[in-house]
């Protein structure tokens, strides 16, 4: 990637997160009430069979929910979620080719059993996903961790999210400033080449090591004895606590009940 | 306590490829002392002060801060009564917001949480940032950065401050704005710098280090008044008290 394409990523990474300062109905929910539906949400999604299409959609209702309850503008979680679809797509693409069983006719498209999993696929993910982009957007990734921690979830893996959360803009920046300079003095080549790009990397690696002893000094100065202790005092409340049941009751019916297949039964009768 | 409450003797350190950092480095500070320690790129300044904080140990000689000597033994107590402010906020802000960072240390300490949001609320206030309370440490700018990264200091209460080149990367306003912060502190101050001009205005007194040794040690104006040393030292006397540059007076 070029240092200016870093740098353009870079001013948009932050911006989910400070959409959480947002005083919402959604961003008052407290967080570990957030995190247990998000967690029972997922593992919901995941359940599902890999033919399974019309049933995941009524799940879709809980990310459209915190979407437009956390006030999260659509425009920076679409952008995320085409991001990182290309894994999704690499995963599904070849569900088409090697599940060739028909399962019925659109007209003159024959719909095999494959397309109908890579469509279960695509699902699946988009929901996951934004279930999870949603989840930072409204809570914010430290209350996240502090939820993480409450939860006892090791501390050693906590501080590392926050502490990789942190630096990463500290250190996207080091790699931009580093390649902005080796483009600057290599006008024909402006990417590195594959030995330039070693010693660059290896240079990035030493600054980092160095920093991160920096870091370690500058805690070791104000106290640290091995625990983070994250000063934030979590709250919950009946709403919280309804927030999470409904929602997980919610979760359990769609998984028990084909929602759109009984709608379907009864508004248009039971069919061939 | 101690009449003196830093004290070096005679402190030697080399770093772990030979390179020697300090050669025999004695001196003193009293209470309520605010001292400039000046010299040139690689003259020891940053080593001198990570003795201070117990990072770094002496190879010979010993650091006293109060009645502690600074040992691995006694690091806690150390700690408690003298404050480092690093030369980068960017590797003292590490938490995800400035409330946070800055009550990293008295949440260590084991305070009670109502205690650690006075402090918090009393540091932010003390450097002008209590409206960065919430934000993260990456989207502010450097001034912002550095106010953030004193307050963090500041909200430990410690006896002493020691700065590494608090106005590096500063703007000529943000600068003027920690120049007059410095001023105000009633604090015993060691502040590590190049910018001779903020020397003069916050301290009464310089070390000047060459080479891993004391060269000077005395007021400012008589340090400052002494060409033949600062040159030798590789420095110059500040900007302001330099001869007007068309007038030559």
């Amino acid at each position: 990637m070029r240092a200016d394409g870093i740098t353009a990523a870079l001013s948009h990474l932050g911006r989910l997160d400070e959409l959480a300062g947002a005083n919402t109905p959604i961003g008052r929910v407290d967080p570990r009430a957030k995190l247990v539906t998000t967690l029972a949400f997922l593992v919901t999604v995941a359940s599902y069979g890999r033919h399974e299409l019309s049933a995941l959609l009524p799940l879709a209702a809980y990310p459209i929910f915190l979407l437009a309850l956390g006030d999260v503008p659509l425009r920076p979680i679409l952008w995320r979620l085409a991001l990182v679809s290309p894994f999704a797509v690499l995963v599904g693409t070849f569900e088409p080719l090697l599940d060739r069983q028909p399962l019925g006719a659109l007209g003159p498209v024959v719909l095999t059993a494959g397309w109908l999993s890579f469509a279960s696929i695509l699902l699946r993910f988009a929901l996951s996903v934004s279930a999870a982009l949603l989840l930072v957007a409204t809570t914010g990734l430290d209350a996240v961790a502090a939820a993480l921690a409450w939860f006892r979830v090791p501390k050693v893996l906590v501080v590392q999210l926050l502490f990789l959360y942190r630096y990463l803009f500290v250190l996207s920046e080091e790699v931009a400033r580093a390649l902005r300079a080796h483009a600057l003095r290599s006008p024909s080549h402006p990417r590195p080449r594959m030995r330039v790009a070693g010693s660059m990397l290896g240079q990035i690696l030493l600054r980092t090591l160095d920093r991160a002893q920096r870091i370690h000094a500058a805690m070791l100065c104000r106290g640290f004895d091995g625990h983070v202790r994250l000063g934030r005092s979590l709250h919950a409340g009946s709403s919280d606590a309804a927030f999470m049941a409904g929602w997980c009751a919610f979760f359990g019916v769609c998984r028990l009940v084909d929602i759109p297949r009984v709608l379907g039964v009864a508004l248009f009768g039971a069919g061939r | 306590m101690s009449h003196h409450l830093v004290r070096l003797e005679d402190v030697h350190f080399d770093y772990p490829d030979g390179t020697p950092a300090l050669q025999g480095v004695s001196f003193e500070l009293h209470h309520g002392e605010s001292v400039g320690l000046v010299g040139a790129n690689g003259a020891g300044k940053s080593t001198l002060l990570l003795h201070l904080a117990g990072v770094l140990f002496p190879s010979s000689g010993m650091v006293r801060v109060g009645d502690w000597p600074v040992t691995p033994e006694t690091l806690s107590h150390v700690r408690r009564s003298l404050g480092l402010v690093f030369q980068d906020p960017d590797d003292q802000l590490f938490m995800p917001t400035v409330a946070d960072d800055v009550a990293f240390g008295p949440l260590n300490l084991g305070l009670p949480d109502d205690e650690v949001e006075a402090r918090v609320s009393g540091a932010l206030q003390r450097v002008g940032a209590a409206a960065l309370r919430s934000r993260p440490p990456y989207r502010l700018s450097g001034g912002e950065k550095r106010a953030a990264a004193i307050a963090s200091v500041l909200a430990m209460s410690p006896d002493i401050l020691v700065m590494d080149e608090p106005s590096a990367g500063l703007d000529p306003a943000a600068r003027r704005r920690l120049i007059g912060l410095l001023r105000s502190f009633e604090h015993t101050k060691i502040v590590a710098t190049h910018d001779l001009d903020l020397v003069l205005d916050v301290c009464a007194r310089i070390v000047v280090l060459r080479e891993g040794r004391v060269a000077a040690d005395g007021p400012t104006a008589s340090i400052f008044g002494d060409a033949s040393l600062l040159g030798a030292c590789h420095l110059e006397k500040p900007l302001r008290l330099q001869g007007c540059p068309r007038c030559g007076e």
